[in-house]
């Protein structure tokens, strides 16, 4: 198993208080990962310490490189795509803005242009408010936006943080089709930490369960959805 | 021109101080008062008379310090609440006889309507437009003091002479002995008034403001009130402070009050710590004895001197002389422990 | 009626300067999200460094370019050495940075060329412009440049990459670098470039006001009240805001008995407040809903 993204012993502090305890877990190239758990678990900690966000210790390595003692920004060079918890769109500025920020650090004109009009594919309401402020459009939209932003950056990783928050769930159902649309046409590895355990079981391969800082189960997304304790805690049944 | 929605999370723009860091421990409390009670014993008249204007400065940071660490208002215009004050004492003792240490309380009460007042128009305003907005009092406040309708009462460019008054019951003491623990009794209770005011209902209300204005007020804090009382009681401690400074100089005038004093306040309120009271006098001594220094070591080059021991001190401690008192609470505390 | 004509004609003259200040103050805004008191005192060193090329010999543009480079590498040495170190201390603590900066910067100018007053040469001729008294040829360059600025700034700021990058790196920081911007870096180019232009606004005013230290203070102050005016995150507003400063403090000063130069100042501010109050945002401003 090539791991694209190994995570060993990480610790990670919010000042003095201590989110995660000794994190270990690796993602296969290709494919979906889902993290679940409860809320303060430390889902989007785990993701914050991949993007060097938050104090930790540890080793992280992507693709054989570590990412300790990286900024943030350059972690993203490195093809890390992370959608943050809130979406974290520029609000004042247009759709299109947000999606050409996405791109910001590419050099081909060309590529970005043609990578716009396929997100334009991908979210056909993005198209049609491309010129609308960003922070006018529905939650939905929002996070539709979130994604395409990360993905114009042609990221071999994908990270998600919660996004079916605060979204119906047609949408939701919508936004993860098309979150396995493009880890199977684009080959873009995804990491997706969320709440709603039902759909990202559905979308993903892996599944890992987060407790208090530490990982309690790791397995197939269908192992992990026919567990019994999983099942009760998470699934409702 | 649409309105764009943003969730604050950004942190408030004056951070807040937890409620136990804002005073000094007992034991510190009570060194610090043996200090302060037995300095003047040992030193010449001018110097006394330095260690006065130190309380006083020391009463115009705290109260600056309650209005910006404690209600989260920020301010650049404590020098016209100071001059207000100063005329007030100067105009009652030289036009109506009055004791000197009854002008105060009036001082003290006439600055407190004057804050209350300002607050008013003061609400709608926060961050960078309220600093402008007590930026332009400040400014305003010479001007208006020489102008000619006041003249009679103001003295005008030149203002008043103050009579310094001499020890009652002929105690055996100098003037300024005499004003320095005149001083020191009134600058205490203000100290323990003002610790008091933090930890009631009302400092609550002032802290709830200044971390999360939406929040309180859906809370149910009447946010107007209370920052327009903090604005009031900052005020009102200013005056006093300005009242004693009349007193203590023996003089006012319009140039004595400008937009350097307010500056230096503000400064002085970094520097001491914002939000934390004590440190109010550790800001005190820098205004005051800094800009001193800073001439002795290079009579042409006395602000760049100065300008460069501010940011030495901002980059030691940029949270002021209470991360200084943390530090040493901290190994005092590790020593303790062993 | 003529009167007002004439004297709404001459503010705008004036408010030239204020609203090429302004623009700066904007400029900075837009990177750090607050108010650089020491702006005025790094236009008036770059305005003296530029007097000393020319009396070096340097002929007139050639003094303008260099100034105008060494004004942004100045910008961006003063925040990497200076404020940087500060990013992560509250804001309290920068502004008095900003007041310690201005403090130093003041007295080397002193120590260096004196408090003297020292005249200026303005590139536009000082002749009445097109027959007109109330303008001269150097306000209506003034006017010019600082239109021409403006555009200048708008056309960065909307069409090319770096400005978008600045715009995020200002607007939402955390977005920002998960886009791969490094705002740091971004910072430091808003400070160089607020320099650059503070310098400009320097050069220009400097005919009128005539070169000595303390020359930028009320210059400042305008230009703060006019970017407030304008609405903080508009560099049009800024422009808008100079010109109606220009115009307000020659209203008042001549149909307000009684008011000296010395209250023309509290009062324009006073003024400023008062729309504050009426619209928070100031009068291009974007308001903004904060959600809790």
């Amino acid at each position: 198993m090539t791991a694209m993204l190994n995570i060993k012993a990480l610790n990670a502090y919010y000042g003095q208080v201590q989110a995660l305890h000794g994190l270990e877990f690796a993602l296969r190239e290709g494919s979906v990962t889902t993290l679940l758990g409860a809320n303060g678990a430390g889902k989007t900690t785990t993701l914050r310490a991949i993007c060097n966000m938050v104090r930790s210790t540890g080793a992280i390595e992507f693709n054989g490189a570590s990412l300790s003692g990286r900024s943030t920004e350059n972690i993203v060079r490195l093809g890390i795509a992370h959608v943050p918890q809130g979406r974290g769109t520029f609000t004042t500025m247009t759709v299109e803005e947000n999606l050409q920020l996405g791109a910001i650090t590419r050099g081909d004109r060309a590529g970005v242009v043609s990578d716009i009009e396929r997100m334009y594919e991908h979210f056909p309401v993005l198209k049609q408010r491309h010129t609308q402020q960003a922070g006018t459009l529905s939650g939905g939209e929002q996070q539709m936006l979130a994604v395409a932003r990360a993905l114009m950056l042609r990221p071999r990783l994908m990270l998600l943080d919660e996004p079916s928050f605060g979204l119906a769930p047609l949408i939701v159902r919508d936004l993860f089709k098309i979150l396995g649309k493009i880890n199977r046409e684009d080959k873009v590895t995804i990491l997706v930490v969320e709440q709603n355990a039902q759909l990202a079981l559905e979308l993903a391969d892996q599944a890992y369960v987060i407790e208090t800082g530490r990982i309690v189960m790791s397995g197939s997304a269908a192992e992990i959805g026919n567990n019994e304790d999983v099942r009760k805690s998470y699934l409702g049944y | 021109m649409t309105a764009v929605q943003e969730a604050v999370t950004e942190a408030p723009a004056v951070e807040a101080v937890p409620k136990r860091a804002m005073t000094l421990g007992t034991g510190s409390s009570l060194i610090m008062l043996a200090l302060l009670i037995m300095a003047p014993l040992f030193v010449k008249n001018f110097i006394i008379f330095q260690l006065t204007m130190l309380l006083i400065y020391g009463l115009a940071v705290l109260a600056l310090n309650i209005l910006t660490g404690g209600s989260g208002q920020f301010s650049l215009g404590q020098s016209a609440f100071y001059a207000v004050g100063a005329y007030t004492s100067a105009i009652l003792i030289e036009h109506a006889g009055m004791n000197y240490a009854l002008t105060l309380p009036i001082a003290g009460v006439i600055c407190f309507a004057f804050g209350f007042l300002f607050g008013q128009p003061a609400l709608r305003l926060s961050g960078v437009y309220l600093a402008l907005a007590t930026f332009a009092l400040a400014t305003a406040m010479p001007q208006l003091l020489k102008l000619g309708y006041f003249e009679h009462w103001t003295g005008g460019v030149q203002g008043l002479v103050v009579t310094k008054p001499d020890a009652p019951f002929g105690l055996p003491i100098s003037q300024d002995m005499w004003l320095y623990y005149f001083t020191l009794v009134i600058t205490i209770a203000i100290y323990i008034f003002s610790v008091n005011l933090l930890k009631s209902r009302s400092g609550r209300a002032f802290m709830a403001i200044r971390d999360n204005e939406i929040a309180a007020s859906a809370m149910g804090i009447d946010v107007a009130l209370y920052k327009t009382l903090a604005f009031g009681v900052s005020a009102g401690i200013t005056g006093v402070a300005g009242g004693l400074g009349a007193i203590a100089v023996q003089f006012v005038a319009p140039d004595g009050y400008t937009i350097t004093l307010a500056i230096s306040l503000f400064l002085g309120m970094v520097v001491g710590g914002v939000g934390w009271l004590p440190g109010s006098i550790v800001g005190s001594a820098f205004i005051i004895f800094v800009p001193n220094i800073a001439e002795g070591i290079s009579k042409g080059l006395s602000g760049a001197v100065f300008g460069v021991l501010l940011f030495l001190v901002i980059f030691l401690v940029p949270h002021g002389a209470r991360q200084v008192a943390m530090v040493a609470q901290h190994l005092f505390g590790k020593l303790k422990k062993r | 009626m003529e009167l007002f004509t004439n004297q709404v004609l001459a503010g705008i003259a004036t408010g030239a300067i204020y609203a090429c200040m302004a623009l700066a103050v904007v400029m900075i805004y837009q990177a750090i999200d607050h108010l650089n008191f020491a702006q005025g005192e790094m236009a008036m060193f770059s305005t003296f460094v530029s007097w000393q090329l020319m009396q070096w010999g340097v002929p007139y543009w050639g003094a303008f370019l260099l100034t105008l480079i060494f004004s942004f590498l100045g910008g961006i040495a003063i925040e990497r050495l200076l404020f940087k170190p500060l990013a992560k201390a509250p804001i309290l603590t920068n502004v008095a940075g900003f007041i310690a900066l201005y403090a130093i910067i003041n007295s080397f100018a002193g120590l260096i060329w004196d408090f003297t007053i020292k005249q200026y040469p303005t590139p536009f001729g000082s002749s009445p412009f097109l027959g007109s008294q109330l303008i001269s040829t150097h306000q209506a360059g003034m006017i010019g440049v600082t239109l021409l600025l403006l555009i200048a700034l708008y056309f960065f700021f909307q069409f090319t990459r770096m400005g978008l990058a600045m715009r995020a790196a200002a607007s939402v920081p955390e977005s920002a670098r998960l886009v791969g911007i490094n705002t740091s870096w971004m910072i430091a180019l808003g400070w160089g470039m607020a320099a650059a232009i503070g310098s400009i606004a320097g050069m220009l005013i400097a005919p009128v006001v005539f070169l000595e230290p303390n020359m930028m203070l009320g210059v400042l102050l305008y230009g703060f009240a006019a970017a407030v005016l304008g609405g903080l995150t508009s560099p049009l507003g800024a422009v808008v805001g100079g010109f109606l400063m220009g115009i307000f403090e020659n209203l008042v000063g001549t149909y307000i008995p009684g008011v000296g130069n010395e209250l023309k100042l509290p009062i324009a501010l006073a003024l400023i407040v008062t729309v504050l109050v009426i619209k928070p945002a100031g009068l291009f401003g974007r308001p903004i809903v904060k959600r809790v």
